[in-house]
């Protein structure tokens, strides 16, 4: 049951964290498909940081270290979906979907790359890091308790704050609802949108390190990060696009998530004899129908997903 | 000069512009990736993944390796056109990765567990394609759920329901599904004497005339009939075409149906000619369908150019598996066609600087007539 617990949270801390970049995102109205990619970057920025840092270092500088390393990443690749998005007005779609292909094929490329160089038989895009996984763990009891579930806190607090309290939350989020009205008080739509864009890189990079360590202690990347990034926005979309409502989605959905690495750890599910493939599927099934159900009367941001146009009214 | 001009106005010239600036830009791109990589070997690594079967020197071999390209560009064309179809109705069909994996099961299934022939696996897939594209369809028409993410979500239903199937039909000692041999041999897709044309490849099968033709089908449908005018009509203005009198939910819920069972379609075209196995142990969705994305935007969205856009980025990506191991992995082909997919994303912006370009061009040839065709920098 502990397990449970342990697992849910830190998925919910993933989906979290990466649903609240796309909240940022969207409300100030574009609409970041890309976020799949983008914690794949910001996990390389970490997992290179683990790679290379000396083992020596205490387990904050190191923590510290490693989070720079994701959020760097991750914005830097945002602003690939800002210059498009924005300056470009490209399709949002398109740009999003090859920025999440653009993220496991860049990544794979390089840690092969790294890999090779380092010892030419590796051939495997595989990085490890199983001495700096464990400075991000504090075992109280069987409860092993991460870091990043009080990151995953603190972010959401911050965001709450942004949003809802400071003008230039107010303003990110006029520019998603109403960009023309927003540009007429003399707010600079662009400027916004891209602080928006950028601010989901920085959750998702975040996100995306935080789903690496989530699980084992070496991750593949050619493996992306199976979805979660799509699987955020579903929790984003269940949440309404509102930070505390986004927490409760993350928690349930994260739950789902956890269930298929414990369920074996529970009599009676055992019982049921489901194949277990039926239980990695249930967070994405989950998702379909809570999705089914809320997107009707969605609150999305109405002016998401179009370009700004100064002379459009 | 008022020729050219003419020509550069025409869509589909600045389309294939378009297409080409992202391809030269793209793989501009791959190869300052290799650079950065390990300067040695990037120029021959990027010769190899364009040059792909001419490597070899025999022109048999060459043939032979032109025909696997071609085996895989059949399924990937499929992809492309299921893209395309939705695209123009104004869905984006991610879910053509998720259509085509649970078309790939279906006609493995039939053809390995019940020895199906041919025909029969090729129409289940078709049908399991289509409910698959189905239910995207209407959680988008009924529910409102934004078909990219019920796409992706599909994706992953698919993939881990195909490989639970599949494992039932496994070889024994490998992660693999069985051959297509013995009693299941009767699903292979035929060749039609074909394969003699490529050098005994016995992979070529009527799937690759077959996709050029269902190309052609979808151009003319798109193009020419009141269906594909519906279709394009709901794309373009939902509300509009409801207050036409269109069946405006019943056109997204038959566009993604429709979408689904081509992408379905390839997974057959691909499984069926025993050119390649399914493993049951693949954790992450296939690329075909994301490729089909880069090869049916590469293609200006329109279905012939589709067919060269997706022999291209198949060409690239087998390529890919040509370059020198110990310093590059064969992924650097996936990176160029992402790469191409978004710089597609700025055709709108190209397509635009051409038109402003032409269109100042004018304006000054209108202002001082005489010496008009002066200017030619900085207009493309």
């Amino acid at each position: 049951m502990l397990l449970l617990l342990q697992y849910t949270l830190i998925f919910a801390s993933v989906l979290l964290l990466v649903a609240l970049g796309g909240c940022f995102s969207e409300h100030s109205g574009v609409i970041n498909l890309g976020l799949e990619g983008i914690m794949v970057i910001g996990a390389l920025g970490g997992a290179l940081m683990m790679r290379y840092l000396p083992g020596t270092l205490p387990a904050l500088p190191l923590i510290l270290c490693v989070l720079l390393g994701a959020i760097a990443l991750g914005v830097a690749y945002s602003a690939l979906l800002g210059v498009a998005c924005i300056n470009f007005k490209a399709d949002q779609t398109i740009v999003g979907t090859a920025l999440n292909l653009l993220g496991v094929a860049a990544a794979t490329v390089f840690v092969k790359a790294i890999n090779t160089k380092a010892n030419p038989d590796d051939v495997s895009s595989t990085i490890q890091y199983v001495e700096a996984k464990k400075k991000f763990l504090v075992s109280i009891g069987s409860f092993e308790f991460n870091w990043f579930m009080l990151i995953a806190l603190v972010m959401l607090a911050v965001a709450w704050v942004v949003l809802y309290k400071t003008r230039f939350g107010l303003r990110l989020m006029a520019c998603g609802e109403h960009p023309q009205a927003a540009d007429s008080v003399g707010v600079n739509v662009l400027r916004m949108r891209w602080a928006g864009v950028l601010i989901s890189g920085v959750y998702g990079g975040l996100g995306g390190i935080c789903y690496i360590l989530a699980g084992v202690s070496e991750w593949k990347f050619e493996n992306g990060v199976a979805g979660f990034g799509f699987l955020a926005l579903a929790v984003m979309i269940f949440g309404q696009w509102k930070p505390t409502r986004i927490a409760l989605a993350a928690l349930l959905f994260g739950a789902f998530r956890a269930l298929s690495n414990v369920y074996f750890g529970f009599p009676f599910l055992m019982a049921l004899n489901i194949p277990g493939s039926v239980y990695n599927m249930l967070p994405y099934i989950i998702s379909l129908v809570v999705l089914a159900f809320t997107s009707k009367n969605s609150r999305a941001p109405k002016a998401e997903g179009i370009p700004y146009d100064k002379g459009q009214r | 000069m008022k020729e050219k001009k003419n020509l550069f106005k025409s869509n589909a010239v600045q389309s294939l512009i378009a297409s080409l600036l992202c391809i030269v830009l793209g793989l501009l791109l791959g190869y300052i990736v290799l650079l950065f990589i390990n300067p040695a070997g990037a120029g021959e690594a990027i010769m190899a993944v364009v040059k792909n079967f001419w490597t070899y020197s025999k022109q048999t071999a060459q043939i032979k390796n032109f025909g696997n390209t071609l085996v895989k560009t059949a399924p990937l064309l499929m992809c492309a056109l299921s893209v395309l179809f939705a695209y123009k109705v104004g869905l984006f069909n991610i879910g053509a990765a998720g259509q085509y994996v649970v078309g790939s099961c279906a006609c493995l299934y039939a053809a390995l567990a019940w020895h199906w022939s041919w025909l029969p696996c090729m129409l289940l897939a078709i049908l399991a394609g289509a409910v698959y594209g189905a239910l995207v369809g209407l959680l988008k028409a009924y529910c409102n759920v934004n078909e990219v993410i019920s796409g992706i979500m599909l994706n992953w239903i698919g993939l881990y329901a195909a490989n639970m199937l599949l494992a039932n039909v496994k070889e024994a000692t490998s992660p693999y599904t069985m051959h297509l041999t013995g009693a299941a041999s009767a699903a292979i897709l035929p060749s039609l004497g074909m394969e003699k044309l490529f050098s005994g490849n016995k992979y070529v099968t009527i799937a690759i005339p077959l996709s050029i033709v269902i190309a052609v089908v979808i151009l003319i449908v798109l193009d020419k009939t009141k269906l594909g005018y519906e279709l394009r009509a709901t794309g373009n203005n939902k509300n509009a075409a409801k207050y036409a009198g269109m069946a405006e939910k019943r056109n997204i819920i038959l566009t993604l149906v429709i979408a689904g069972a081509l992408a379905a379609l390839g997974g057959a075209f691909l499984y069926l000619t025993n050119y390649e196995q399914w493993s049951v142990t693949q954790s992450s969705v296939p690329g075909m369908g994301f490729n089909g994305i880069a090869a049916a935007f590469l293609g200006g969205l329109n279905p012939i150019g589709t067919i060269f856009a997706s022999y291209f980025i198949q060409h690239i990506t087998v390529g890919g598996a040509y370059v020198d191991k110990t310093m590059y992995s064969s992924q650097i082909s996936d990176l160029i066609s992402s790469l191409i997919i978004y710089l597609c994303g700025f055709t709108l912006f190209i397509k635009y600087a051409v038109n402003t370009g032409i269109a100042r061009r004018e304006e000054k040839a209108r202002q001082k007539t005489p010496q008009a065709s002066g200017e030619e920098g900085g207009d493309k």
